[in-house]
């Protein structure tokens, strides 16, 4: 059980530290900092989505005064089968290295192909249209059938995924899972249904855009500024595409400006590495708004065939999942996650996933929220929702008969423990919204998601100030609100204020190593390690508070801030103004790989209504229920639950990446990649559902992305209860639900 | 190249002057269409000449007979000006959608014009209330109908010396109003994939004595569609009257496929619009009357 | 072909004070306010409008500061986000979306900050409608709106004096 019962502070919602800044203008993000003395770089990039380049001739650049340096892909390393990071995080240097910069081939439109550092960003810019670049043009694929069949144009002559030892092709990866006997199962199914669906490659669409500066002296120690969800991860990223050792490199996190997984990665940064090493001066580099869209990001696009088989008496008893995923140019091995998730909502002793990840030339996709799941999910949840409507059973009667919870095993094999998911669907039973009558011409969608949510590695350091003040160090960025939480933790197990605790994002060489604030992990697992720190003050300060009185420091009790025994009592600002006198600075600093998460689980309900003459869809209502464990800061919670939900709105409605023929992005901008703005939407009503986590001290779950998983199906759902139409393919625009009335 | 000169006149003339000498010259009203042309490489002007400390250009006059736009006043000066949104509802309907609360304060009717987008909100709205457009040249002045200053997409009337100076709306008679529908998947921030601007009039006896209908996103330039008011000439408006209007509209739309939308989709919704907007227009006639 | 960048001086009031600054004839506000005025709270999110995170104004009205040249601010009036709190005091905006969370990461914030002010001086009383619409040139990726929204009207509540 959890140490903590009952709690002073934890779930208040006070002014977070860094919001002051934030609100004045004062914060600085990636583009905000500039170097004394800084050339801007600026990026060739390739005309072409599939092309040899057979060669480079910087000369003419490197020959206008003002130009500084020049770099290509040769000035990288050359990856061989090297793996880098782990978990969510993992990735083969051969995939990175070419997201950074092509070396010898293009595979995707606006792939960088040189680099140029100039004293202006202007002339910059005028130098980078100098460099000569003579490529070979191949054929294009950006289309997943089309990579997968006998004429494609193969991405990579040598690469061969397994199973497939000698036939070039464009399969990336195959991966394949059965538990029990599905197709026997299927057999004894009363109803089964077999659809597949379809969503549109996205993107993250972060408002800032990716910035950096980096510095190189003599002594080749690197200096790098950059807005990033993992500073260390930019450090061995980093490292291991330029060759510079990681002890040398140093980084400094600066504010961010969203990320949503599309910051775990680096594009700019050894880019601006190399430059300043090379000039001598330091170099700084911000995307142009275009790039962003056509060379970073993308989250993958899939089809799903979901075939599930339920008994009358509504069991679900046997499922089949099959995903096709895009992996861009590169391997990011989108369709794996899925293979092993897409139905862990439901309990299923029969069934089969596999997920295949196939080459095409479009940018490498890259995290984004709970990826993966959210396109795998909008087809078991259609599925499951129509299977309730063939049994007649009401869809979150039969997500309750069929929910997975304490003790029940996922396709990984694992059992969960202490889960929230059918609380949620409680709620969402019992709530207004579901309870309430849809209004005329409106159609309402139910659906779940799930997910893992990561553990990973964190660090924290605890430096108790002579005034009785706290700061402290952790190597997380702040996306959303995490040095609020961070604070409201150590002032629950200290018993100081709030505002007496001063958290900061401290740079690789300030703090322990830390992984990236992503997979819903920082509250819980650097909050794990914030947590020990200050039990670690409390103890000691217990300790220095028994030597003082001369008692066994086991009969030292810690309460609201001041060490007691009888009715002696030293406080929190005592001890630490005494500090030098009674054994010396208190500072603590602890570091851990978590294990304590658990999987998060969310419900939503969202009312839809369709123009039946316009094709076009206003949601009208929306609430979006989750299991936070605990919600240290409610807030930043219903934060997470708000804006994922409406990530979901727009990829389910609108966003949607458009490639031409020859492979460029015919919406590279947030005129034409339509993400929701504030008229879209009506308020989005979260409710915070708390089943305590059992394996943290405060019982706390990951949060961020569960909530981008149940939109799509729910409001597909609603769309059909709008119009009596199934679409099963995203997004849902106006001009594809007219086509689909038309045909009805 | 970049933008090597910014002028800025203060009178018609030294506007004239700024243009004369052969150099690349934009005219820069609200900015919001040049500025972006000039980042994203489609607009590569040596000089800058911004019309907006240019008195005639940036007032609204309004007159027994009809109103004056400059060409440079904002959508935001224009919306908020005493006479022109309840003269012409669909008008301010449309400068209000050409984009955010900032665009808004910066574009003009003029500049929204001369930009020549087949997707601009305000032409059909203009066109619709049978604006005409006032041009200054070389040789002095001409006056052109706003349906006829389109010529192409992105392409208007105007040589490269001649300056459009104010658009002139003849004022409503009584029993007149207009409106302005257009169809985008966001609520703002948006390219109409189809726009429709009419003005009607209607007599006490609820007979349409005239009407002008103009479509936009649905040809190279937007349309005025003579057909489709004559179907509603005499009529009561009923629905007779404006399915032959609808059916006029879309036979004269000629649409492409493009990101923002199908042909077949545009082609079905610009009726769909253009019959909105008349139950609109007619709406507020309704409400004038009584 | 390096030419000599012809600048021009600019005179206008930022914040409240006088200043002078040189731009090239077709830089951008935005540019100039945060690498020559070095008021890097106006954030560039696109550059081409879209955003809205480069949000000022410019003698009372609301434009995005990508959209403007640098030029055309002679003998203005121009207010940034590090112009909008009274001294130590913040604005009821400012106030009331640190109160409700209505930021996470904090990019679209400025822009947030002075499109709301713009909006409460324009309208007192706004409806929720409203707010959505002249908000809706900002974008925001991580909120949703919602927490935003209700500031925006909470902040409109506390400007009339606690009346509804
Ligand atoms: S940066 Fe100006 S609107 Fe986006
Ligand atoms: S808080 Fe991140 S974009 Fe608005």
């Amino acid at each position: 059980m959890n140490a903590y019962q009952e709690f002073k502070i934890i779930g208040s919602r006070p002014i977070r530290p860094d919001g002051l800044d934030k609100v004045t203008g004062r914060a600085r993000y990636g583009a905000d900092l500039n170097m004394q003395g800084q050339l801007y770089g600026h990026v060739v990039r390739s005309p072409h989505a599939h092309a040899v380049i057979q060669s480079i001739d910087c000369s003419k650049a490197l020959a206008m005064e003002g130009v500084l340096a020049v770099m290509t892909g040769d000035d990288l390393v050359k990856p061989g089968n090297e793996m880098l990071g782990s978990g969510e995080g993992a990735m083969a240097l051969k995939d990175l290295v070419p997201m950074v910069m092509s070396q010898g081939k293009v595979l995707f439109h606006s792939q960088a192909v040189a680099a140029v550092a100039a004293t202006s960003p202007e002339l910059a810019a005028e130098a980078s249209e100098a460099v000569e670049v003579a490529y070979e043009v191949l054929p294009v694929v950006t289309d997943l059938h089309k990579a997968l069949a006998a004429d494609a144009p193969i991405l990579h002559d040598d690469r061969f995924p397994d199973g497939y030892p000698d036939e070039p092709t464009n399969l990336a990866t195959h991966i394949s899972l059965t538990v029990g006997d599905p197709d026997a199962a299927f057999e004894k199914a009363d109803v089964v249904i077999e659809q597949t669906y379809s969503v549109p490659m996205c993107h993250q669409g972060y408002i800032e855009p990716h910035a950096c500066v980096a510095r190189a002296d003599a002594a080749g120690r690197v200096d790098l500024w950059c807005c990033t969800q993992g500073h260390f991860a930019v450090r061995h990223y980093t490292s291991a595409v330029t060759g510079i050792d990681a002890g040398k490199i140093k980084v400094t996190a600066s504010e961010i400006g969203g990320g949503f997984g599309g910051k775990t990665t680096v594009y700019l940064e050894p880019l601006a590495v190399v430059l300043a090493q090379k000039s001598g001066r330091p170099v700084k580099m911000v995307m142009d708004r275009g790039d962003v869209f056509r060379a970073t990001g993308p989250a993958p696009g899939a089809e799903t065939k979901v075939k599930l088989g339920a008994t009358c008496d509504g069991k679900l008893v046997a499922a089949d999942v099959e995903c096709l995923m895009d992996s861009g140019a590169y391997n990011g091995n989108p369709a794996g996650i899925p293979a092993f998730m897409a139905t862990a909502c439901y309990k299923l002793k029969d069934a089969r996933s596999t997920g295949r990840s196939v080459y095409t030339n479009k940018p490498k996709i890259h995290a984004y929220r709970a990826p993966s799941i959210p396109q795998v999910t909008l087809g078991v949840e259609l599925a499951i929702t129509e299977l309730a409507a063939e049994l007649g059973i009401d869809p979150i009667e039969f997500r309750l008969m069929n929910a997975v919870e304490e003790g029940d095993a996922n396709m990984m094999g694992a059992s969960y423990k202490r889960i929230g998911l059918r609380e949620c669907l409680e709620v969402a039973r019992n709530h207004g919204h579901y309870k309430s009558a849809v209004a005329e011409g409106a159609g309402r969608g139910v659906a779940m998601g799930y997910w893992i949510n990561a553990g990973m590695q964190s660090s924290a350091t605890l430096n108790v100030i002579a005034d009785g003040h706290v700061s402290i160090l952790t190597g997380s960025p702040d996306i959303g609100g995490s040095r609020a939480s961070m604070a409201l933790m150590a002032s629950e197990v200290l018993g100081i204020p709030f505002e007496h605790i001063h958290p900061q994002v401290a740079a690789t060489d300030s703090v322990g190593h830390t992984d990236v604030t992503g997979g819903s992990r920082t509250t819980l697992a650097t909050g794990q390690a914030v947590i020990q720190a200050a039990e670690q003050c409390v103890a000691e300060m217990c300790r220095r508070a028994a030597a003082e009185w001369e008692v066994e420091p086991g009969l030292v009790s810690w309460s609201q801030g001041a060490a007691h025994y009888g009715d002696q009592s030293l406080t929190f600002e005592d001890l630490a103004g005494r500090a030098g006198a009674m054994g010396g600075p208190l500072t603590f600093s602890t570091s851990l790989t978590s294990t304590s998460t658990a999987p998060g689980f969310g419900v939503h309900i969202c009312d839809a209504e369709v123009d039946k003459e316009t094709g076009r869809t206003t949601i009208t209502r929306y609430t979006a229920i989750q299991d936070a464990g605990k919600a240290i800061h409610p807030d930043y919670v219903e934060g997470q639950m708000q804006g994922g939900a409406v990530q979901g709105i727009g990829w389910a409605l609108n966003e949607e990446y458009l490639y031409s023929d020859e492979g460029a992005l015919e919406n590279p901008g947030f005129l034409d990649y339509r993400i929701p703005v504030a008229s879209d939407l009506p308020f989005i009503n979260a409710v915070i559902v708390e089943v305590p986590n059992p394996l943290h001290p405060f019982g706390v779950k990951g949060v961020g992305e569960v909530p981008i998983v149940p939109p799509m199906p729910a409001i597909a759902e609603a769309v059909y209860q709008s119009t009596g139409v199934r679409f099963r393919d995203l997004p849902l625009n106006p001009p594809k639900i007219l086509a689909a009335l038309a045909n009805s | 190249m970049a933008v090597q000169e910014f002028v800025s006149p203060t009178s018609l003339s030294e506007a004239q002057q700024a243009v004369g000498d052969g150099t690349a010259s934009s005219w820069l009203a609200g900015g919001t269409d040049l500025l972006v042309g000039i980042r994203l490489g489609a607009r590569d002007p040596a000089r800058v000449i911004d019309l907006k400390q240019i008195p005639e250009l940036t007032a609204i006059q309004v007159d027994e007979t009809a109103v004056r736009i400059g060409a440079a006043a904002s959508a935001f000066d224009v919306l908020h000006n005493s006479d022109v949104p309840s003269q012409f509802p669909g008008l301010a309907e449309a400068l209000n959608l050409i984009g955010s609360t900032q665009i808004t304060g910066r574009c003009s009717a003029g500049g929204n014009l001369c930009n020549a987008s087949p997707a601009a909100d305000s032409i059909p709205a203009l066109i619709a209330n049978g604006a005409k457009c006032r041009i200054l040249g070389p040789d002095g002045e001409r006056t052109l109908a706003v349906e006829d200053f389109v010529v192409g997409p992105n392409q208007n009337a105007l040589a490269s010396s001649e300056l459009l100076i104010e658009l002139i709306l003849p004022r409503p008679t009584p029993g007149t109003s207009d409106a302005y529908l257009r169809l985008t998947p966001r609520t703002e921030m948006d390219i109409a994939v189809a726009g429709a601007g009419v003005s009607i009039t209607m007599d006490e006896s609820g007979e349409c004595t005239a009407a002008r209908i103009a479509i936009g996103a649905v040809a190279p330039t937007a349309l005025l569609v003579e057909a489709a008011a004559e179907a509603l000439m005499g009529s009561q408006l009923d629905q007779t009257a404006i399915d032959a209007a609808v059916a006029a509209v879309r036979a004269a739309a000629r649409p492409i496929c493009d990101k923002r939308g199908t042909a077949e989709y545009r082609i079905h919704v610009v009726g769909v619009l253009a019959s909105r907007a008349l139950a609109n227009a007619r709406a507020r006639i309704k409400k004038a009357h009584s | 072909m390096n030419k000599p960048l012809n600048k021009m001086a600019v005179q206008a009031t930022i914040n409240g004070e006088s200043k002078a600054f040189l731009c090239s004839p077709g830089q951008v506000l935005a540019e100039v306010l945060r690498d020559e005025l070095e008021l890097i709270g106006t954030k560039i999110g696109c550059n081409t409008g879209d955003c809205g995170a480069c949000s000022v104004l410019v003698d009372d009205r609301l434009v995005c500061s990508c959209l403007v040249l640098a030029a055309e601010v002679e003998g203005k009036s121009v207010l940034t986000v590090e112009g909008v709190a009274n001294g130590g005091e913040l604005h009821p905006v400012q106030q009331k979306l640190l109160e409700h969370g209505g930021l996470q990461c904090g990019i679209c914030t400025p822009g947030v900050v002075i499109a709301a002010k713009a909006l409460l001086e324009h309208n007192p009383y706004p409806t929720e409608e409203q707010a959505r619409y002249w908000l809706a040139g900002n974008l925001c990726r991580c909120t949703g709106y919602d927490k935003i929204i209700r500031a925006v009207l909470d902040a409109a509540k506390t400007m009339r004096g606690g009346a509804a």
